[in-house]
């Protein structure tokens, strides 16, 4: 039992920090929050330092690690608020073509989604029925009412956007009609890569949220050391202290079920659908009540747009709400701890 | 990371389950906070020396097996699941031990630890003072040298010392400095509750039990060999022990990690189609692992050479919050019958004083605020 992270999976964390401070700044979050276009900069420099590979084989030019080598990875994907496509693309699509798709498919889309020449828009049936970011992707990977995974160009879709909570990422509702040709495998071959990429994906939300979170309460720290009334800083006050530990509290022991679930997904151990949930539930609820304490602890000027805190907000509650809600994990712990639920 | 136990834990694990299957009692104790059941428990404290599970993180010379807190989590998810009694002497093993361990010499080592691990002294715990409770550094509580220099001349008054009424030895800490700024002048001061001068008063808890007590002390005389620690270094020396106690001996996840799996058999057996009482056992399953990984991860940092910071205060919060919420479920399934006496009425109980003894969750809020999340400090 050794429950911590290696040296060479802290310096992942190290390396995509200093990367995405460069690349992805709260005024690049802003500005792309506003309506600018995502810079394809950004994308590149991930694809060149491994981000987008990471969970890809070498053979298709991946690097071939695991979930616990993703986890904090992840976790600053959040705590920068990156809008890219990096849990879709990376985490769930790229995995889930290898392990489902022809040789064919695999061999058109696998590196080009390492490389970071591919963009993928997911649509899960488990994750509900919007489709983020369908708008910039180059390939779409939907799931058919009977539970089989497609691959859909671009040109074979109708797309509804749904203006939303989220402007930094875009929200759409996607018409396309299943054909065997699109199909990667069929139904029953594809539920159990189908589960994995959904536990795969919870998993990756669940770290980005612990990131948002942190993020959140470091804002509201700093806002808390620097703002004064009464002639001291607000945050020598007990309410606003006890405000923010509790939102620490929250944050700090989702944390171990967050990194417990990259192991649990990583080894396909047997209780990895409700570890995976109990992640999500965890850092959903841990995330959202950071930003409502940094929103009281900020008062008035962070309920502006003009801040940058209402935009961690936002993206934590799209987060929390998506791939499976609060509510999804939550039953799908229960069933796994308590049996089936009772009428 | 690894998160699948070693060859040699997992027989270490085996041994536990083995030796506590043959030795656990099979009928519940009655409760170690009356008389009958505190003489009981003691003699579970023996037993378990015997077959050396006391305290096994301590080097061997006392008492212990010499293995590290990770082999401890183990034993104590084996001692959990077996039913095992609460330990009397907890005060002494998780508090006074590592303090011990820590800081005192060699002759205070050899003399203590080896009886504290069987039983044979049990210790209360002196911090509080009537007004002195969460201002800690308000104690008033003195000890002056004798003019030889050979014994401490203690007076003053602790209170809420666990078990005081049936214990041995009281540890805590004294004023030995008047003069000196609050936090400095205190000393850490073992003695024996039998001292010409000591009178100890029961106190009746919440529950009815005689479980607390207050300690007068009438210039009791105790011999400066059992002084812990530098002279007016007390706090410092406290505070290391509290910082263990919160952080991962006071409360082992394993005790929870068995009342979930209780409160699932309850659950179980119910009728409960209340779906917010599910949501309640779920939530309380993913408090416990949560806690129960939290700790793992502790003690992999604390393996790693990672010293323990403020952040302890944290493990405080959370593990007497989720105590008092299992117990609030258990309650909620149990119906008509909650309020009848019965293991989760009286666990409730208990439960409700956690958020409140070893540093009240307000005081570990602010510890929090200050240190871990570099508030300023209030006025």
């Amino acid at each position: 039992m050794r429950f911590l992270f290696e040296e060479q999976q802290r310096s992942v964390r190290d390396s995509v920090r200093t990367l995405l401070e460069r690349e992805c700044s709260a005024a690049a979050v802003r500005a792309e929050f506003d309506g600018a276009a995502r810079p394809a900069q950004r994308w590149r420099r991930l694809a060149e330092m491994g981000a987008l590979g990471l969970l890809i084989p070498e053979r298709w030019g991946g690097l071939g690690l695991s979930e616990v080598d993703a986890a904090l990875l992840l976790e600053e994907a959040g705590r920068f608020a990156l809008p890219d496509p990096l849990v879709d693309t990376a985490v769930i699509a790229g995995p889930l073509l290898g392990e489902l798709a022809p040789a064919s498919v695999q061999d058109r889309w696998i590196a080009d989604i390492a490389g970071g020449g591919a963009r993928v828009a997911v649509g899960l049936r488990a994750f509900g029925p919007h489709v983020v970011d369908a708008d910039t992707a180059d390939l779409l990977l939907l799931q058919d009412d009977a539970g089989a995974v497609h691959a859909v160009l671009p040109g074979d879709v109708r797309l509804v956007a749904h203006p939303w909570l989220d402007a930094g990422r875009h929200c759409f509702s996607v018409e396309w009609a299943p054909r065997d040709s699109t199909a990667l495998a069929g139904a029953a071959e594809s539920a159990r890569a189908v589960a994995a990429a959904v536990d795969r994906g919870a998993f990756a939300v669940s770290a980005q949220l612990l990131g948002l979170g942190d993020r959140m309460i470091e804002m509201a720290g700093q806002h808390a050391r620097s703002r004064e009334q009464f002639g001291r800083p607000i945050g020598s006050f007990q309410a606003v202290k006890h405000l923010l530990s509790n939102a620490l509290l929250q944050l700090e022991f989702a944390r171990p079920l967050v990194y417990r679930a990259a192991w649990s997904v990583a080894h396909g151990v047997p209780e990895r659908a409700r570890d995976v949930s109990a992640a999500k539930v965890r850092a959903s609820e841990a995330a959202n009540a950071a930003g409502r304490a940094a929103l009281q602890i900020h008062g008035a000027i962070g309920y502006t747009w003009a801040h940058d805190l209402h935009i961690w907000m936002k993206r934590a509650a799209v987060l929390a709400n998506g791939y499976g809600g609060v509510a999804w994990h939550r039953q799908r712990v229960a069933a796994c701890v308590l049996g089936p639920a009772r009428r | 990371m690894d998160l699948s136990f070693t060859a040699e834990q997992e027989a270490f694990r085996d041994e536990a389950r083995a030796w506590l299957e043959a030795h656990v009692p099979a009928e519940p104790l009655p409760s170690m906070d009356t008389a009958e059941g505190f003489a009981q428990h003691r003699r579970w404290e023996a037993t378990l020396d015997e077959g050396r599970w006391s305290a096994v993180w301590w080097p061997e010379q006392y008492g212990g097996r010499g293995v590290d807190l990770m082999h401890w989590l183990i034993f104590e998810e084996e001692y959990w699941r077996s039913g095992a009694p609460l330990r009397v002497n907890q005060n002494g093993i998780f508090l006074l031990g590592p303090t011990l361990l820590g800081a005192g010499t060699d002759e205070q080592k050899a003399r203590f630890l080896p009886r504290l691990a069987a039983g044979r002294d049990i210790w209360c715990q002196g911090w509080s003072e009537p007004n002195a409770g969460s201002d800690l550094a308000a104690i008033q509580s003195r000890a002056r040298l004798s003019d030889d220099g050979s014994e401490w001349i203690v007076s003053g008054q602790k209170t809420w010392c666990s078990r005081a009424v049936w214990a041995d030895w009281i540890f805590g800490i004294f004023r030995t400095d008047p003069a000196a700024e609050r936090h400095r002048g205190l000393t850490y001061i073992m003695l024996p509750l039998d001292s010409p001068g000591v009178t100890v008063r029961p106190i009746a808890k919440f529950d009815g039990e005689p479980g607390f007590a207050e300690v007068f002390f009438d210039d009791v005389h105790v011999s400066v060999d059992n002084t812990l620690g530098e002279v007016g270094r007390g706090w410092q020396v406290a505070m290391a022990t509290a910082g263990f106690e919160r952080g991962v001996l006071l409360r082992s996840p394993a005790r929870y990690v068995e009342a979930v799996r209780r409160l699932g058999v309850l659950y179980e057996s119910s009728a409960s189609c209340d779906a917010t009482v599910r949501d309640a056992v779920a939530g309380a399953w993913m408090d416990a692992d949560a806690y129960r990984l939290h700790t793992y991860m502790t003690v992999s940092r604390l393996l790693d050479g990672e010293p323990l910071g403020p952040e302890v205060s944290l493990n405080k919060i959370f593990w007497s919050e989720m105590d008092v919420r299992i117990h609030e479920t258990a309650l909620r399934l149990l119906g008509d019958q909650a309020m009848l006496d019965g293991r989760w009425l009286h666990g409730w109980m208990a439960s409700l004083a956690g958020p409140i003894f070893a540093g009240t969750n307000e005081i570990q809020r602010n510890i929090v605020a200050d240190r871990v999340l570099q508030l300023p400090r209030g006025a």
